[in-house]
Protein backbone atom coordinates (compact mmCIF):
# COMPACT_ATOMS: atom_id res chain seq x y z
CA UNK A 1 0.00 0.00 0.00
CA UNK A 2 1.40 3.26 -1.08
CA UNK A 3 2.06 6.17 2.11
CA UNK A 4 -0.65 8.34 0.52
CA UNK A 5 -3.34 5.43 0.43
CA UNK A 6 -2.23 4.41 4.01
CA UNK A 7 -2.39 7.84 4.80
CA UNK A 8 -6.10 7.93 4.19
CA UNK A 9 -7.08 4.83 5.48
CA UNK A 10 -5.60 5.12 9.06
CA UNK A 11 -6.33 8.47 9.28
CA UNK A 12 -10.37 8.21 8.16
CA UNK A 13 -9.99 4.94 10.85
CA UNK A 14 -8.63 7.20 13.50
CA UNK A 15 -11.84 9.89 12.11
CA UNK A 16 -14.88 7.01 12.81
CA UNK A 17 -12.85 6.38 16.33
CA UNK A 18 -12.71 10.29 17.11
CA UNK A 19 -16.52 10.50 15.72
CA UNK A 20 -17.68 7.95 17.93
CA UNK A 21 -16.23 9.28 20.86
CA UNK A 22 -18.39 12.83 20.07
CA UNK A 23 -21.42 10.28 19.67
CA UNK A 24 -20.68 8.64 22.55
CA UNK A 25 -20.12 11.89 24.74
CA UNK A 26 -22.32 14.66 23.12
CA UNK A 27 -21.82 16.85 26.29
CA UNK A 28 -18.36 18.34 25.64
CA UNK A 29 -19.77 19.35 22.09
CA UNK A 30 -22.59 21.54 23.62
CA UNK A 31 -20.65 22.65 26.03
CA UNK A 32 -18.36 24.13 23.36
CA UNK A 33 -21.16 25.59 21.34
CA UNK A 34 -22.71 27.10 24.70
CA UNK A 35 -19.37 28.98 25.39
CA UNK A 36 -19.92 31.47 22.04
CA UNK A 37 -23.58 31.31 22.50
CA UNK A 38 -24.04 33.39 25.73
CA UNK A 39 -21.46 35.36 24.84
CA UNK A 40 -23.66 36.40 21.60
CA UNK A 41 -26.78 36.56 23.68
CA UNK A 42 -24.94 39.03 26.22
CA UNK A 43 -23.15 41.38 23.58
CA UNK A 44 -26.38 41.62 21.74
CA UNK A 45 -28.72 41.87 24.29
CA UNK A 46 -27.09 43.64 27.30
CA UNK A 47 -24.20 45.49 25.67
CA UNK A 48 -25.77 45.67 22.20
CA UNK A 49 -27.65 48.95 22.54
CA UNK A 50 -24.93 51.27 23.81
CA UNK A 51 -22.18 49.37 21.15
CA UNK A 52 -24.28 49.59 17.93
CA UNK A 53 -24.38 53.53 18.83
CA UNK A 54 -20.79 53.63 19.22
CA UNK A 55 -21.16 52.32 15.19
CA UNK A 56 -22.04 55.42 13.70
CA UNK A 57 -25.19 57.82 13.69
CA UNK A 58 -27.64 55.13 12.76
CA UNK A 59 -26.68 52.32 14.76
CA UNK A 60 -28.88 50.09 16.74
CA UNK A 61 -29.02 47.12 18.65
CA UNK A 62 -29.88 45.07 15.15
CA UNK A 63 -26.83 46.11 13.07
CA UNK A 64 -24.47 45.69 16.28
CA UNK A 65 -26.51 41.81 16.00
CA UNK A 66 -24.81 42.20 12.18
CA UNK A 67 -21.30 43.63 13.36
CA UNK A 68 -20.46 41.22 15.96
CA UNK A 69 -21.69 37.57 14.57
CA UNK A 70 -18.16 36.94 12.64
CA UNK A 71 -16.29 37.34 15.92
CA UNK A 72 -18.50 35.44 17.83
CA UNK A 73 -17.96 32.84 14.60
CA UNK A 74 -14.24 33.04 15.54
CA UNK A 75 -15.29 32.69 18.98
CA UNK A 76 -16.91 29.77 18.31
CA UNK A 77 -13.97 28.26 16.33
CA UNK A 78 -11.70 29.29 19.60
CA UNK A 79 -13.86 27.60 21.77
CA UNK A 80 -14.02 23.92 20.21
CA UNK A 81 -10.03 24.14 19.71
CA UNK A 82 -9.76 24.16 23.67
CA UNK A 83 -11.88 21.22 23.15
CA UNK A 84 -9.68 19.73 21.21
CA UNK A 85 -6.60 20.33 23.36
CA UNK A 86 -8.58 18.73 26.04
CA UNK A 87 -9.67 15.48 23.95
CA UNK A 88 -6.01 15.24 22.79
CA UNK A 89 -4.51 15.59 25.99
CA UNK A 90 -6.99 13.41 27.34
CA UNK A 91 -6.20 10.86 24.46
CA UNK A 92 -2.39 11.10 25.27
CA UNK A 93 -3.59 9.54 28.91
CA UNK A 94 -4.57 6.46 27.48
CA UNK A 95 -3.11 3.65 27.26
CA UNK A 96 -4.50 2.80 23.27
CA UNK A 97 -1.58 5.10 22.16
CA UNK A 98 1.23 2.93 23.35
CA UNK A 99 -0.81 0.18 21.58
CA UNK A 100 -0.70 2.91 17.92
CA UNK A 101 2.34 3.64 18.29
CA UNK A 102 3.49 -0.20 18.29
CA UNK A 103 1.55 -0.61 15.55
CA UNK A 104 2.23 -0.49 11.50
CA UNK A 105 0.07 2.32 10.79
CA UNK A 106 0.54 5.74 9.47
CA UNK A 107 2.07 6.87 12.46
CA UNK A 108 0.67 10.71 12.63
CA UNK A 109 -3.18 9.19 12.09
CA UNK A 110 -3.76 9.75 15.50
CA UNK A 111 -3.56 13.32 15.28
CA UNK A 112 -5.14 13.50 11.65
CA UNK A 113 -7.93 11.76 13.38
CA UNK A 114 -8.56 14.44 15.94
CA UNK A 115 -7.89 16.83 13.26
CA UNK A 116 -10.61 15.56 11.22
CA UNK A 117 -12.62 14.99 13.92
CA UNK A 118 -12.34 18.82 15.42
CA UNK A 119 -13.17 19.98 12.14
CA UNK A 120 -16.78 18.21 11.92
CA UNK A 121 -17.32 19.27 15.23
CA UNK A 122 -16.47 22.65 14.48
CA UNK A 123 -18.60 23.13 11.64
CA UNK A 124 -21.96 21.92 13.40
CA UNK A 125 -20.78 24.32 15.97
CA UNK A 126 -20.68 27.12 13.46
CA UNK A 127 -23.75 25.71 12.17
CA UNK A 128 -25.55 26.19 15.21
CA UNK A 129 -24.51 29.59 16.24
CA UNK A 130 -24.79 31.01 13.06
CA UNK A 131 -29.11 29.35 13.51
CA UNK A 132 -28.83 31.82 16.78
CA UNK A 133 -27.43 34.70 15.27
CA UNK A 134 -29.66 34.95 12.26
CA UNK A 135 -32.49 34.77 15.52
CA UNK A 136 -31.33 36.95 17.32
CA UNK A 137 -30.90 39.79 14.39
CA UNK A 138 -28.14 38.49 12.40
CA UNK A 139 -29.35 39.52 8.40
CA UNK A 140 -26.49 38.40 5.91
CA UNK A 141 -26.31 40.00 2.37
CA UNK A 142 -23.97 37.10 1.14
CA UNK A 143 -25.03 35.17 -2.52
CA UNK A 144 -24.54 31.51 -2.24
CA UNK A 145 -20.57 32.38 -3.51
CA UNK A 146 -20.15 34.23 -0.67
CA UNK A 147 -21.29 31.98 1.92
CA UNK A 148 -19.09 29.47 0.52
CA UNK A 149 -16.31 30.99 0.15
CA UNK A 150 -17.29 32.03 4.20
CA UNK A 151 -17.50 28.79 4.75
CA UNK A 152 -14.23 28.05 3.00
CA UNK A 153 -12.42 31.04 5.47
CA UNK A 154 -14.11 29.56 8.59
CA UNK A 155 -12.87 25.89 7.68
CA UNK A 156 -9.48 27.14 6.82
CA UNK A 157 -9.16 28.87 10.30
CA UNK A 158 -10.34 25.83 12.18
CA UNK A 159 -7.97 23.65 10.44
CA UNK A 160 -5.13 26.19 11.62
CA UNK A 161 -6.36 26.34 15.19
CA UNK A 162 -7.25 23.02 15.09
CA UNK A 163 -3.20 22.05 14.70
CA UNK A 164 -2.54 24.56 17.32
CA UNK A 165 -4.58 23.63 19.77
CA UNK A 166 -3.20 19.67 18.70
CA UNK A 167 0.40 20.86 19.39
CA UNK A 168 -1.22 22.18 22.68
CA UNK A 169 -2.67 19.14 23.84
CA UNK A 170 0.14 17.14 23.33
CA UNK A 171 2.71 19.89 24.73
CA UNK A 172 0.60 19.81 28.20
CA UNK A 173 1.60 17.75 30.66
CA UNK A 174 -2.05 17.18 31.98
CA UNK A 175 -5.51 17.67 31.29
CA UNK A 176 -5.88 20.61 33.26
CA UNK A 177 -2.98 22.28 31.61
CA UNK A 178 -4.39 21.34 28.19
CA UNK A 179 -7.44 23.12 29.29
CA UNK A 180 -5.92 26.20 29.86
CA UNK A 181 -3.47 27.17 27.03
CA UNK A 182 -5.72 27.86 24.56
CA UNK A 183 -7.70 30.07 26.65
CA UNK A 184 -5.82 33.52 25.88
CA UNK A 185 -7.37 32.56 21.87
CA UNK A 186 -10.18 33.51 23.18
CA UNK A 187 -9.24 37.20 24.26
CA UNK A 188 -7.90 37.87 20.21
CA UNK A 189 -11.31 38.02 18.82
CA UNK A 190 -12.01 40.87 21.42
CA UNK A 191 -8.17 42.59 21.07
CA UNK A 192 -9.49 42.69 17.34
CA UNK A 193 -12.10 44.16 15.28
CA UNK A 194 -14.38 41.21 16.77
CA UNK A 195 -16.72 43.31 19.27
CA UNK A 196 -15.77 47.28 18.31
CA UNK A 197 -14.06 48.87 15.49
CA UNK A 198 -10.13 49.08 16.15
CA UNK A 199 -10.01 52.24 15.45
CA UNK A 200 -11.69 53.43 18.92
CA UNK A 201 -9.21 51.71 20.89
CA UNK A 202 -6.24 53.16 22.10
CA UNK A 203 -2.65 53.41 19.82
CA UNK A 204 -0.74 50.34 21.56
CA UNK A 205 -4.07 48.24 21.54
CA UNK A 206 -5.17 49.39 18.19
CA UNK A 207 -1.80 47.88 16.87
CA UNK A 208 -1.86 45.00 17.93
CA UNK A 209 -5.44 44.18 16.93
CA UNK A 210 -4.63 45.38 13.45
CA UNK A 211 -1.95 43.24 13.35
CA UNK A 212 -3.02 40.02 15.14
CA UNK A 213 -3.92 37.21 12.86
CA UNK A 214 -7.61 37.43 13.86
CA UNK A 215 -8.38 41.02 12.50
CA UNK A 216 -8.16 39.91 8.89
CA UNK A 217 -10.00 36.61 8.99
CA UNK A 218 -12.95 38.45 10.89
CA UNK A 219 -12.65 41.45 8.38
CA UNK A 220 -12.83 39.15 5.44
CA UNK A 221 -15.69 37.17 6.87
CA UNK A 222 -17.56 40.49 7.43
CA UNK A 223 -16.88 41.48 3.89
CA UNK A 224 -18.24 38.11 2.55
CA UNK A 225 -21.21 37.94 4.68
CA UNK A 226 -22.36 41.77 4.93
CA UNK A 227 -20.72 43.27 1.91
CA UNK A 228 -17.96 45.30 4.06
CA UNK A 229 -14.96 46.21 2.18
CA UNK A 230 -12.48 43.78 2.36
CA UNK A 231 -9.24 45.45 0.80
CA UNK A 232 -6.41 42.79 1.20
CA UNK A 233 -7.57 41.58 4.25
CA UNK A 234 -8.17 38.17 2.53
CA UNK A 235 -4.48 37.66 1.51
CA UNK A 236 -3.56 38.12 4.93
CA UNK A 237 -6.02 35.82 6.64
CA UNK A 238 -4.73 33.15 4.15
CA UNK A 239 -1.08 33.66 5.14
CA UNK A 240 -1.67 33.66 8.51
CA UNK A 241 -3.52 30.23 8.28
CA UNK A 242 -1.41 28.62 6.03
CA UNK A 243 1.54 29.98 8.18
CA UNK A 244 0.33 28.66 11.72
CA UNK A 245 -1.27 25.33 10.04
CA UNK A 246 2.31 24.24 9.06
CA UNK A 247 4.22 25.13 11.80
CA UNK A 248 1.85 23.37 14.23
CA UNK A 249 1.23 20.34 11.90
CA UNK A 250 5.57 20.15 12.31
CA UNK A 251 5.17 21.51 16.20
CA UNK A 252 2.52 18.78 16.85
CA UNK A 253 4.13 16.35 14.47
CA UNK A 254 7.23 16.23 16.87
CA UNK A 255 5.87 16.41 19.85
CA UNK A 256 4.13 13.19 19.09
CA UNK A 257 7.23 11.80 17.88
CA UNK A 258 9.22 12.33 20.61
CA UNK A 259 10.23 9.63 22.96
CA UNK A 260 7.90 9.54 25.56
CA UNK A 261 9.10 7.66 29.48
CA UNK A 262 6.27 6.54 30.21
CA UNK B 1 21.55 -24.81 23.47
CA UNK B 2 19.16 -23.53 20.81
CA UNK B 3 21.74 -22.62 18.29
CA UNK B 4 19.67 -24.70 15.91
CA UNK B 5 16.43 -23.34 16.15
CA UNK B 6 14.80 -20.01 14.51
CA UNK B 7 15.43 -16.75 16.84
CA UNK B 8 12.20 -14.54 17.36
CA UNK B 9 14.54 -11.80 19.46
CA UNK B 10 17.81 -11.56 19.16
CA UNK B 11 18.97 -8.04 21.51
CA UNK B 12 22.75 -7.26 22.54
CA UNK B 13 23.97 -5.08 25.30
CA UNK B 14 20.56 -3.06 25.05
CA UNK B 15 21.28 0.21 27.51
CA UNK B 16 18.77 3.06 28.54
CA UNK B 17 18.97 5.51 31.52
CA UNK B 18 16.91 8.62 31.95
CA UNK B 19 19.59 11.15 33.10
CA UNK B 20 21.67 9.83 35.45
CA UNK B 21 19.50 6.92 36.21
CA UNK B 22 20.55 3.52 34.83
CA UNK B 23 17.86 1.53 33.76
CA UNK B 24 19.01 -1.28 31.28
CA UNK B 25 23.00 -1.59 31.40
CA UNK B 26 23.82 -4.16 28.77
CA UNK B 27 20.98 -6.59 28.30
CA UNK B 28 21.13 -9.61 25.98
CA UNK B 29 18.19 -11.67 25.32
CA UNK B 30 17.92 -14.77 22.41
CA UNK B 31 14.68 -15.75 22.41
CA UNK B 32 13.69 -19.14 20.18
CA UNK B 33 10.47 -18.79 18.12
CA UNK B 34 7.95 -20.64 19.36
CA UNK B 35 8.51 -20.26 23.32
CA UNK B 36 7.90 -18.58 26.25
CA UNK B 37 10.44 -16.28 27.54
CA UNK B 38 9.82 -14.98 31.03
CA UNK B 39 11.48 -11.81 32.13
CA UNK B 40 11.49 -11.73 36.43
CA UNK B 41 11.92 -9.03 38.21
CA UNK B 42 11.10 -6.27 40.82
CA UNK B 43 9.55 -3.26 40.12
CA UNK B 44 11.77 -1.00 38.56
CA UNK B 45 14.28 -3.72 38.06
CA UNK B 46 13.88 -2.51 33.39
CA UNK B 47 10.76 -4.96 32.33
CA UNK B 48 8.93 -2.76 31.12
CA UNK B 49 11.96 -0.49 29.33
CA UNK B 50 13.04 -3.71 28.09
CA UNK B 51 9.70 -4.30 26.27
CA UNK B 52 8.74 -0.77 25.82
CA UNK B 53 12.29 -1.03 23.60
CA UNK B 54 11.90 -4.03 21.97
CA UNK B 55 8.21 -3.06 20.89
CA UNK B 56 9.65 0.14 19.08
CA UNK B 57 7.77 2.82 21.75
CA UNK B 58 11.55 4.07 22.95
CA UNK B 59 14.95 3.99 21.58
CA UNK B 60 17.23 2.23 23.25
CA UNK B 61 20.56 4.44 23.96
CA UNK B 62 23.17 1.40 22.56
CA UNK B 63 23.33 -1.75 21.88
CA UNK B 64 20.63 -3.58 18.86
CA UNK B 65 17.95 -5.59 18.61
CA UNK B 66 16.48 -7.48 16.10
CA UNK B 67 12.77 -9.12 15.70
CA UNK B 68 13.08 -12.17 12.88
CA UNK B 69 15.94 -10.31 11.55
CA UNK B 70 14.61 -6.69 11.02
CA UNK B 71 15.97 -4.18 13.01
CA UNK B 72 14.42 -2.19 15.34
CA UNK B 73 15.77 1.15 14.69
CA UNK B 74 16.48 0.76 10.92
CA UNK B 75 13.01 -0.72 9.91
CA UNK B 76 10.70 -0.41 12.82
CA UNK B 77 7.42 -0.74 9.91
CA UNK B 78 8.77 -4.29 9.33
CA UNK B 79 8.94 -4.68 13.25
CA UNK B 80 5.91 -3.63 13.80
CA UNK B 81 3.90 -5.51 11.50
CA UNK B 82 5.16 -8.69 13.30
CA UNK B 83 4.76 -7.92 16.91
CA UNK B 84 1.80 -6.99 19.71
CA UNK B 85 1.94 -5.92 22.97
CA UNK B 86 -0.47 -5.72 25.70
CA UNK B 87 0.93 -3.39 28.42
CA UNK B 88 0.36 -3.53 32.03
CA UNK B 89 -1.21 -0.57 31.39
CA UNK B 90 -4.97 -1.09 29.62
CA UNK B 91 -4.36 -0.39 25.62
CA UNK B 92 -8.02 -0.48 25.19
CA UNK B 93 -10.65 2.90 24.26
CA UNK B 94 -12.70 3.38 27.33
CA UNK B 95 -15.21 4.93 25.14
CA UNK B 96 -15.78 2.59 22.82
CA UNK B 97 -17.63 -0.90 23.44
CA UNK B 98 -15.12 -4.09 22.78
CA UNK B 99 -16.78 -4.47 19.56
CA UNK B 100 -15.71 -0.85 18.44
CA UNK B 101 -12.30 -1.43 19.89
CA UNK B 102 -11.53 -4.55 17.94
CA UNK B 103 -13.02 -3.45 15.12
CA UNK B 104 -10.71 -0.05 15.35
CA UNK B 105 -7.88 -2.81 15.00
CA UNK B 106 -9.29 -4.95 12.23
CA UNK B 107 -9.53 -1.25 10.46
CA UNK B 108 -5.91 -0.32 11.32
CA UNK B 109 -4.63 -3.95 10.80
CA UNK B 110 -6.34 -3.51 6.91
CA UNK B 111 -8.25 -7.20 7.01
CA UNK B 112 -10.89 -6.74 4.54
CA UNK B 113 -14.48 -6.14 5.92
CA UNK B 114 -15.46 -9.62 5.73
CA UNK B 115 -12.61 -11.05 7.02
CA UNK B 116 -12.42 -8.61 10.12
CA UNK B 117 -16.05 -9.40 10.99
CA UNK B 118 -15.34 -13.24 11.31
CA UNK B 119 -12.10 -12.16 13.42
CA UNK B 120 -13.59 -10.18 15.64
CA UNK B 121 -16.33 -12.77 15.97
CA UNK B 122 -13.82 -15.33 16.83
CA UNK B 123 -12.19 -13.33 19.27
CA UNK B 124 -15.19 -11.89 20.91
CA UNK B 125 -16.33 -15.34 21.34
CA UNK B 126 -12.70 -17.37 22.39
CA UNK B 127 -12.02 -14.74 25.08
CA UNK B 128 -15.19 -14.78 26.40
CA UNK B 129 -16.47 -11.20 25.83
CA UNK B 130 -19.19 -11.74 23.09
CA UNK B 131 -22.08 -10.96 25.54
CA UNK B 132 -20.58 -8.04 26.71
CA UNK B 133 -19.39 -6.95 22.87
CA UNK B 134 -21.93 -3.73 22.56
CA UNK B 135 -20.74 -2.40 26.18
CA UNK B 136 -18.79 0.41 27.00
CA UNK B 137 -14.92 -1.24 28.03
CA UNK B 138 -15.40 1.45 30.89
CA UNK B 139 -17.88 -0.71 32.71
CA UNK B 140 -15.60 -3.57 32.22
CA UNK B 141 -13.91 -6.01 35.15
CA UNK B 142 -10.12 -5.71 35.98
CA UNK B 143 -10.52 -9.45 34.07
CA UNK B 144 -12.47 -8.59 30.93
CA UNK B 145 -10.83 -5.45 30.11
CA UNK B 146 -6.87 -7.53 30.45
CA UNK B 147 -8.86 -10.37 27.85
CA UNK B 148 -10.23 -7.43 25.46
CA UNK B 149 -6.38 -5.89 25.52
CA UNK B 150 -4.90 -9.10 24.52
CA UNK B 151 -7.42 -10.13 21.88
CA UNK B 152 -7.19 -6.41 20.61
CA UNK B 153 -3.33 -7.59 20.33
CA UNK B 154 -4.56 -10.80 18.80
CA UNK B 155 -6.43 -8.95 15.77
CA UNK B 156 -3.58 -8.61 13.74
CA UNK B 157 -1.96 -12.38 14.17
CA UNK B 158 1.53 -11.16 15.19
CA UNK B 159 4.45 -13.07 15.36
CA UNK B 160 6.15 -12.12 18.48
CA UNK B 161 3.74 -10.87 21.70
CA UNK B 162 5.31 -8.76 24.45
CA UNK B 163 2.66 -9.21 27.71
CA UNK B 164 4.19 -6.66 30.31
CA UNK B 165 2.64 -8.43 33.42
CA UNK B 166 -0.68 -9.52 32.02
CA UNK B 167 -1.67 -10.93 35.20
CA UNK B 168 -0.69 -7.84 37.15
CA UNK B 169 -3.69 -7.04 39.54
CA UNK B 170 -6.05 -9.72 38.41
CA UNK B 171 -7.55 -12.39 41.00
CA UNK B 172 -6.60 -15.92 41.03
CA UNK B 173 -9.30 -17.18 38.49
CA UNK B 174 -8.79 -14.30 36.24
CA UNK B 175 -4.96 -15.27 36.54
CA UNK B 176 -5.30 -18.89 35.31
CA UNK B 177 -7.51 -17.88 32.49
CA UNK B 178 -5.44 -15.72 31.31
CA UNK B 179 -2.27 -18.64 31.63
CA UNK B 180 -4.42 -20.69 29.66
CA UNK B 181 -4.83 -18.36 26.75
CA UNK B 182 -1.39 -17.65 26.51
CA UNK B 183 -0.02 -21.61 26.33
CA UNK B 184 -2.77 -21.85 23.48
CA UNK B 185 -1.20 -18.70 21.57
CA UNK B 186 2.54 -20.75 21.83
CA UNK B 187 0.91 -23.61 21.11
CA UNK B 188 -0.02 -21.92 17.72
CA UNK B 189 3.90 -21.25 17.35
CA UNK B 190 3.63 -17.44 18.81
CA UNK B 191 6.63 -15.96 20.77
CA UNK B 192 5.87 -14.46 23.70
CA UNK B 193 8.18 -12.39 25.96
CA UNK B 194 6.46 -11.82 29.23
CA UNK B 195 7.38 -10.23 32.10
CA UNK B 196 5.72 -10.84 35.62
CA UNK B 197 6.78 -9.81 39.12
CA UNK B 198 5.28 -13.40 40.07
CA UNK B 199 7.88 -16.21 39.98
CA UNK B 200 5.06 -18.42 40.00
CA UNK B 201 3.88 -17.49 36.86
CA UNK B 202 7.06 -18.19 35.11
CA UNK B 203 7.44 -20.95 36.83
CA UNK B 204 4.28 -22.13 35.19
CA UNK B 205 4.36 -20.69 31.85
CA UNK B 206 8.05 -20.34 30.71
CA UNK B 207 10.24 -22.13 28.56
CA UNK B 208 13.32 -20.09 29.61
CA UNK B 209 13.54 -17.49 32.36
CA UNK B 210 15.98 -14.52 32.74
CA UNK B 211 16.10 -12.42 36.04
CA UNK B 212 16.29 -8.71 35.91
CA UNK B 213 17.71 -7.05 39.05
CA UNK B 214 19.19 -3.16 38.45
CA UNK B 215 18.93 -3.10 35.13
CA UNK B 216 20.92 -6.35 34.15
CA UNK B 217 20.61 -10.12 33.94
CA UNK B 218 21.49 -11.66 36.56
CA UNK B 219 20.54 -15.25 35.83
CA UNK B 220 19.05 -17.19 32.53
CA UNK B 221 17.75 -20.68 32.13
CA UNK B 222 14.79 -23.29 32.58
CA UNK B 223 13.15 -22.81 35.67
CA UNK B 224 14.56 -26.39 36.36
CA UNK B 225 17.94 -25.22 35.75
CA UNK B 226 17.37 -21.78 37.59
CA UNK B 227 16.11 -24.23 40.67
CA UNK B 228 19.44 -25.66 40.98
CA UNK B 229 21.40 -22.64 41.57
CA UNK B 230 20.24 -22.64 44.73
CA UNK B 231 21.33 -25.43 47.70
CA UNK B 232 18.13 -27.76 48.25
CA UNK B 233 15.37 -27.51 50.48
CA UNK B 234 14.83 -27.58 53.76
CA UNK B 235 11.68 -28.50 56.69
CA UNK B 236 10.51 -25.85 59.10
CA UNK B 237 9.77 -27.37 62.49
CA UNK B 238 7.31 -25.28 64.59
CA UNK B 239 7.40 -25.54 68.63
CA UNK B 240 4.89 -24.73 70.89
CA UNK B 241 7.69 -23.04 73.28
CA UNK B 242 11.15 -22.10 73.57
CA UNK B 243 12.19 -25.35 75.73
CA UNK B 244 11.57 -27.30 72.83
CA UNK B 245 13.42 -24.86 70.26
CA UNK B 246 16.46 -25.32 72.43
CA UNK B 247 16.23 -29.01 72.57
CA UNK B 248 15.75 -29.65 69.46
CA UNK B 249 18.41 -27.23 68.23
CA UNK B 250 20.84 -29.06 70.37
CA UNK B 251 19.57 -32.86 68.69
CA UNK B 252 19.94 -31.42 65.12
CA UNK B 253 23.16 -29.85 64.97
CA UNK B 254 22.53 -28.50 61.03
CA UNK B 255 19.38 -26.64 61.91
CA UNK B 256 19.29 -22.60 61.62
CA UNK B 257 17.15 -21.26 64.64
CA UNK B 258 14.89 -18.44 64.91
CA UNK B 259 14.13 -17.86 68.35
CA UNK B 260 11.17 -14.94 67.18
CA UNK B 261 9.43 -17.28 65.62
CA UNK B 262 9.93 -20.37 67.55
CA UNK B 263 10.49 -22.38 64.30
CA UNK B 264 13.90 -24.66 63.36
CA UNK B 265 15.14 -24.97 59.69
CA UNK B 266 16.75 -27.94 58.41
CA UNK B 267 18.03 -29.09 55.53
CA UNK B 268 16.44 -31.74 54.01
CA UNK B 269 15.35 -33.12 50.77
CA UNK B 270 11.63 -33.55 51.93
CA UNK B 271 11.69 -36.98 50.88
CA UNK B 272 9.52 -39.14 52.80
CA UNK B 273 12.54 -41.46 53.97
CA UNK B 274 14.60 -38.06 55.47
CA UNK B 275 11.63 -36.51 56.86
CA UNK B 276 11.21 -40.14 58.84
CA UNK B 277 14.37 -40.64 60.33
CA UNK B 278 14.33 -36.24 61.09
CA UNK B 279 11.34 -37.28 63.21
CA UNK B 280 12.52 -40.54 64.38
CA UNK B 281 15.45 -38.19 65.72
CA UNK B 282 13.28 -35.91 67.50
CA UNK B 283 11.28 -38.82 68.83
CA UNK B 284 13.99 -40.42 70.68
CA UNK B 285 14.91 -37.02 72.29
CA UNK B 286 11.15 -36.89 72.99
CA UNK B 287 10.73 -33.38 71.62
CA UNK B 288 7.24 -32.32 70.86
CA UNK B 289 7.36 -30.91 67.36
CA UNK B 290 3.97 -28.63 67.42
CA UNK B 291 3.88 -27.94 63.35
CA UNK B 292 6.02 -29.00 60.27
CA UNK B 293 5.95 -27.39 56.82
CA UNK B 294 7.85 -29.24 54.17
CA UNK B 295 9.60 -26.07 51.71
CA UNK B 296 10.95 -27.63 48.02
CA UNK B 297 12.95 -25.12 46.21
CA UNK B 298 11.51 -22.33 43.95
CA UNK B 299 12.04 -19.54 41.97
CA UNK B 300 11.41 -17.12 44.96
CA UNK B 301 14.10 -18.63 46.74
CA UNK B 302 16.08 -18.10 43.40
CA UNK B 303 15.57 -14.75 43.14
CA UNK B 304 16.23 -14.03 46.42
CA UNK B 305 19.12 -16.05 46.91
CA UNK B 306 20.05 -14.06 43.63
CA UNK B 307 19.58 -10.67 44.63
CA UNK B 308 19.41 -10.95 48.60
CA UNK B 309 23.59 -12.16 48.72
CA UNK B 310 25.21 -10.60 46.50
CA UNK B 311 28.63 -11.40 47.74
CA UNK B 312 27.76 -15.27 47.53
CA UNK B 313 26.88 -14.30 43.57
CA UNK B 314 30.10 -14.43 41.80
CA UNK B 315 31.61 -17.22 40.21
CA UNK B 316 28.16 -19.79 41.20
CA UNK B 317 27.47 -21.31 38.01
CA UNK B 318 27.89 -20.92 34.19
CA UNK B 319 24.65 -19.25 34.02
CA UNK B 320 25.29 -16.31 36.27
CA UNK B 321 26.37 -13.49 33.65
CA UNK B 322 29.14 -11.65 35.00
CA UNK B 323 28.07 -8.22 36.40
CA UNK B 324 31.24 -6.41 36.15
CA UNK B 325 32.08 -4.82 33.18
Amino acid sequence: MSTISLAVRDSSTMLRRNLLHMRRYPSMTFLLIGIPIIILLLFVYVFGGTLGAGLGPSGDRSQYANYVTPGILLITVVSAAQGTAISVAMDMTEGIIARFRTMSIFRPSVLTGHVLGSLVQTMLSLAAVTVVALLVGFRPTANPVEWLAALGVLAMVTFALTWLSVALGLVSDSVETASNLPMPLILLPFLGSGFVPTDSMPAAVRWFADYQPFTPVMETLRGLLLGTGIGNNATIAVVWCAVITVACFLWAKALYNRNRTS
Amino acid sequence: MTSSTNPAIVATDLRKSYGDKVVLDGVDLMITEGTIFALLGPNGAGKTTTVQILSTLIRADGGDARIFGHDLTREPDAVRALIGVTGQFSAVDNLLTARENLTLMADLCHLGRAAGRRRIADLLDQFDLTEAAAKPVSTYSGGMRRRLDLAMTLVGEPRVIFLDEPTTGLDPRSRRAMWHIIRALVAEGVTILLTTQYLEEADQLADRVAFLDHGRLIAEGTPRELKRLIPGGHVVLQFADQEGLDSAARTLQAATRDDAALTLQVPSDGGVGSLRSLLDQLDSASISVAGLSVHTPDLDDVFLTLTGQPDTRAGRTHHERASAR
